[in-house]
Order: C-alpha cells, then sequence, then structure tokens
C-alpha cells in the first residue's frame, strides 16, 4: 500500500482536489481559435491556387465569420485572467519559451490582418458596397494588389494560431495527459474539419460542396490516426502517463470522449459524408453539427482531462 | 549563490506550524496556504512506514512556471528564488498548471502566490518564517554554493531526495531520508 495524503488540510480554491483553474473560458477560446485557422487556411491557399470564383463560400464568405470568431475567443480569453487589468503586460514582452505568450502576439497580428482580408472581398461579395471615402478606396486597392502576400501570410500566422493551441497545452509536463506534441497537429486538423464541414454545408455549388465534403472527410481520417497514436505515445510512456491514457480507457473521460468525441463527431460523420458523396440523401446540417459540436466536445474533454492528470497525490 | 531548503523527515511531526506561520508572516488569506504537510504510509498492515514532509514551492531551477510565464511575471530573483512579480501578473494561470507540485494559487486580488522562501526575511539574514519556528528543527534553510552552510553539510552526510526529480525541475527543496 501506498498512501500519500495532506493533513495540514490544503484547500486552495481551484487547485484542491483536483486542478480546475481553466474552466470553459479557455476550451472555448480554443475552439473558436481552431476554427478561424481553419477557415483562413483554406480562403488563403485557395485564392493562390487562382480558385477563388469557383469556391466563393470558402475563399471569400467564410472569412467574414474570422474577426467575430476571434473576437469572442479574446472576450473568453480575457474573461479568464484573473488579474485582468495587467493584460497588456503581455505585449511588453516577447518570451519565446511561453507559447501563451507568441500566442498573443499572433492573434496581435492575424486579428486584423484577417479584417483587411475580409476588406478585400467585400466589393466581390456586395457589388453594391460602397467604402465611401477615396482614401479608404485607395488603401482597399492596394490590399487587393498584395492578396498574394497576404494570403502567404496568412497561411503561416493561420497554421501557428491552430497549431498553438495545441502546443500551448503539450508544453505543461506538469499534466501529463497535455504532454504529447501531437496536441498541436491534433488541433489544428481538427480546426481544419470543422471549417470544412462549415464550407461545404454553407455551399451552393456543388463542385465546391463535393470538394470539401472529400477534404473533411480526409481530415477527419487524420484526426483518428492522431487520437490512436495519442494514446498509443502515453501508454508507451511512464506510469503517469500510462495514468492518463487510462483516464480515457476506463476511466472518468471514456465515455464523453468515446462516445460523443469520436463516435458522434468523428465516425457517424464521416460515414454520412461518405453516403453524402454517393449522392445518398443526408440532411445536410447532420454532419456539420456533428463535428462542429465534437470539436467543441474534444477541446472541453482535453483541457478537463489535463488538469484532472498529475505526477503527486 | 544558490539557495535551498532541506526537511528531515526523520524529525518532521507534522504538527503544521510552518503552515501556520507562513500564514501569519506573509498575511496568507484565509482558505490559501503557501505549505502544507504530507503523510505517506506505505506497507501492509502491520508493517506500515510513516514518512511526513513539510511541502512547498521547490524553487526548482529549471522552473516550468518561469519558462510558461507570458509576462516575465514569475522570475528568479536573488539565490534563484522563484518569485511572481505582482504587477506583471495578467492571472492566465499558465504557471498554475505547468506546475507539477501544485504550489501556487490564485490570491483573491487576482494575481498568482505562492512560497517566497520569505526573502523579505532572508534579505535581512533571518530564517524563513517555516524553518524558524519549527519546533523540531527538522528544516534547514541556507546556500548550497557555501560548502560550511549547515545545509550544505546536511546534504553531504544524509541520505537525502527530492520530488519528482524526473520531472526535469531540478528542484531546490530537499528531503533528508
Amino acid at each position: 500500500m501506498i498512501e500519500e495524503i495532506i493533513t495540514s488540510g490544503r484547500m486552495n480554491p481551484e487547485i484542491d482536489p483536483i486542478l480546475h483553474v481553466w474552466g470553459w473560458e479557455i476550451p472555448f477560446y480554443l475552439f473558436l481559435g481552431g476554427i478561424s485557422a481553419g477557415i483562413l487556411i483554406f480562403s488563403a491557399y485557395f485564392t493562390l491556387r487562382g480558385r477563388q470564383d469557383e469556391l466563393p463560400v470558402a475563399v471569400k464568405w467564410m472569412p467574414i465569420a474570422v474577426p467575430f470568431l476571434i473576437g469572442i475567443g479574446l472576450i473568453a480569453l480575457l474573461l479568464d485572467l484573473s488579474h485582468v487589468l495587467y493584460a497588456w503586460q503581455l505585449f511588453t514582452n516577447i518570451r519565446w519559451e511561453s507559447p501563451m505568450s507568441w500566442g498573443a502576439w499572433t492573434l496581435l497580428v492575424i486579428t486584423p490582418l484577417s479584417m483587411a482580408w475580409v476588406a478585400t472581398w467585400l466589393e466581390d461579395i456586395f457589388p453594391n458596397w460602397d467604402w465611401k471615402f477615396d482614401e479608404v478606396k485607395a488603401m482597399i486597392n492596394w490590399l487587393k494588389n498584395q492578396r498574394r502576400y497576404l494570403a502567404q501570410i496568412l497561411i503561416l500566422l493561420s497554421i501557428i494560431l491552430g497549431m498553438y493551441t495545441g502546443i500551448l497545452l503539450s508544453a505543461f509536463n506538469a499534466r501529463p495527459f497535455w504532454n504529447t506534441s501531437i496536441l498541436g497537429p491534433l488541433f489544428l486538423t481538427s480546426g481544419l474539419s470543422a471549417s470544412a464541414a462549415l464550407v461545404s454545408f454553407f455551399s451552393k455549388s456543388e463542385v465546391e460542396k463535393r470538394l470539401f465534403t472529400r477534404i473533411d472527410i480526409i481530415l477527419i481520417g487524420i484526426e483518428l490516426f492522431m487520437i490512436v497514436h495519442l494514446f498509443m505515445g502515453h501508454l508507451a510512456g511512464t506510469q503517469v502517463h500510462i495514468q492518463a491514457a487510462q483516464m480515457f480507457l476506463g476511466g472518468a473521460f471514456t465515455v464523453p470522449f468515446w462516445i460523443f468525441v469520436v463516435g458522434l463527431g468523428l465516425i457517424l460523420p464521416v460515414i454520412l459524408e461518405i453516403l453524402e458523396l454517393k449522392h445518398k440523401f443526408v440532411p445536410a446540417i447532420v454532419p456539420v453539427v456533428l463535428i462542429v459540436g465534437g470539436n467543441l466536445m474534444l477541446r472541453f474533454i482535453v483541457v478537463n482531462a489535463g488538469q484532472a492528470s498529475r505526477w503527486l497525490y | 549563490m544558490r539557495y535551498a531548503m532541506a526537511v528531515d523527515t526523520l524529525k518532521c511531526v507534522g504538527c503544521s506550524d510552518c503552515v501556520v506561520a507562513c500564514q501569519t508572516e506573509n498575511n496568507v488569506p484565509i482558505g490559501h496556504c503557501r505549505d502544507w504537510i504530507v503523510e505517506k504510509t506505505t506497507g501492509t498492515y502491520p508493517k506500515l512506514q510513516l514518512e511526513i514532509r513539510s511541502e512547498r514551492c521547490n524553487h526548482c531551477a529549471n522552473a516550468p512556471c518561469v519558462r510558461t510565464c507570458p509576462t516575465e511575471a514569475s522570475h528568479y530573483a536573488q539565490g534563484g528564488i522563484v518569485l511572481v512579480e505582482e504587477s506583471e501578473c495578467i492571472g492566465c494561470k499558465a504557471c498554475i498548471t505547468s506546475c507539477p507540485y501544485d504550489a501556487r494559487f490564485i490570491h483573491p486580488e487576482g494575481y498568482v502566490d505562492k512560497c517566497t522562501f520569505c526573502i523579505h526575511r532572508v534579505e535581512k539574514g533571518q530564517e524563513p518564517a517555516c524553518v524558524a519556528v519549527c519546533p523540531t528543527h527538522c528544516m534547514t534553510f541556507g546556500d548550497l554554493d557555501d560548502p560550511n552552510s549547515e545545509i550544505s553539510r546536511a546534504m553531504a552526510t544524509r541520505k537525502w531526495k527530492s520530488l519528482i526529480p524526473e520531472a526535469g525541475t531540478d528542484p531546490k527543496v530537499f528531503y533528508l531520508i
């Protein structure tokens, strides 16, 4: 028998008995950040490939949501800060060892760039759009000419945005469940998958719908592969990593994870998408709701499970 | 200078005097604590072994909290003591999740708080409050770089361990066993 207990009655709020300093705000932000990154990557990539007129929803329409999604995500982040009046301190330092620091700087750059990106498409989407002032018109025209550079920068920054949320968690070796480098690529892939599902849902064009359904099927396949590897890595790790994996293999997170994230969030929608491609009737709303819901659930479960996994006591 | 602390587990009786002394000295808000007592029981009845440890922030030389802090609020001060600068802390809690010892907490005023090795006393040449009040004198505080310091001698002559060194933190609180 080994029993290790704190006998002096340590009960620091949100630390004991199980760490829970990050509530709904962080996973909700990770979810919005992931989708924003996915949308921008598709939009910028297909612009570089010159397919903006063939894929209008992915390239021109979806990015409109991004500044709003990032804005809501930032509000969630600010709500999480317990010493929020000092939040400006984030921008007095660049700390390369802290993923949260370069995440903050990435957001500072990508938010205005995503707005500029949307601005370059508004006249395409709304023919009657009028920028009213000549200076603004001149600036938008200049931005339009820079679209290729803008797209390249956006792809790079969006990959950082999509990945850093996972890397942020994997940098905490104190929480064995997070301590796997696959979380970065997993979150990036799931963000891309949710945005591909949203594009195929909102698109009216058959070409665009089918292309993004196919992309989504591939992305979900990659996600499933990564989830298997996540557990393989943990199970081949140290005792604390094995214990972390066991929370999902019989422990408290087994049902929510395997049923809601893997079953309803990945496997069922991928079957529905395959049926869609075979021209079987599937209500379009079903796979997208399942995928986006599964995406949100994945982040909530990963954030909570990480906090529940530990080295001591 | 490398400050460190050694806790003699053969002398510690788990009276929690160190916990109360810390709360009084540092005006730790009610319901929170910067140090605590752990009792570890191993074996099978009736052959049981008990180890009692007074624990706190390990003032790690490779502190994950300092590494993950986005604002440099968590930093190394004199002698390797890990401190939080309240006016730079944004309350993001990255340091709390990165501490494998769960040694940090959120002060009711919003910033993150933890053991300071009573640096305000150490600067005046005094011992940390927990060390000063210990009725069994089980704790030693001092400079590891000084081979004649009490802690260096204790570490040289006694068997010791630190908590989860496999987490790569290089902790500076040692337990004499």
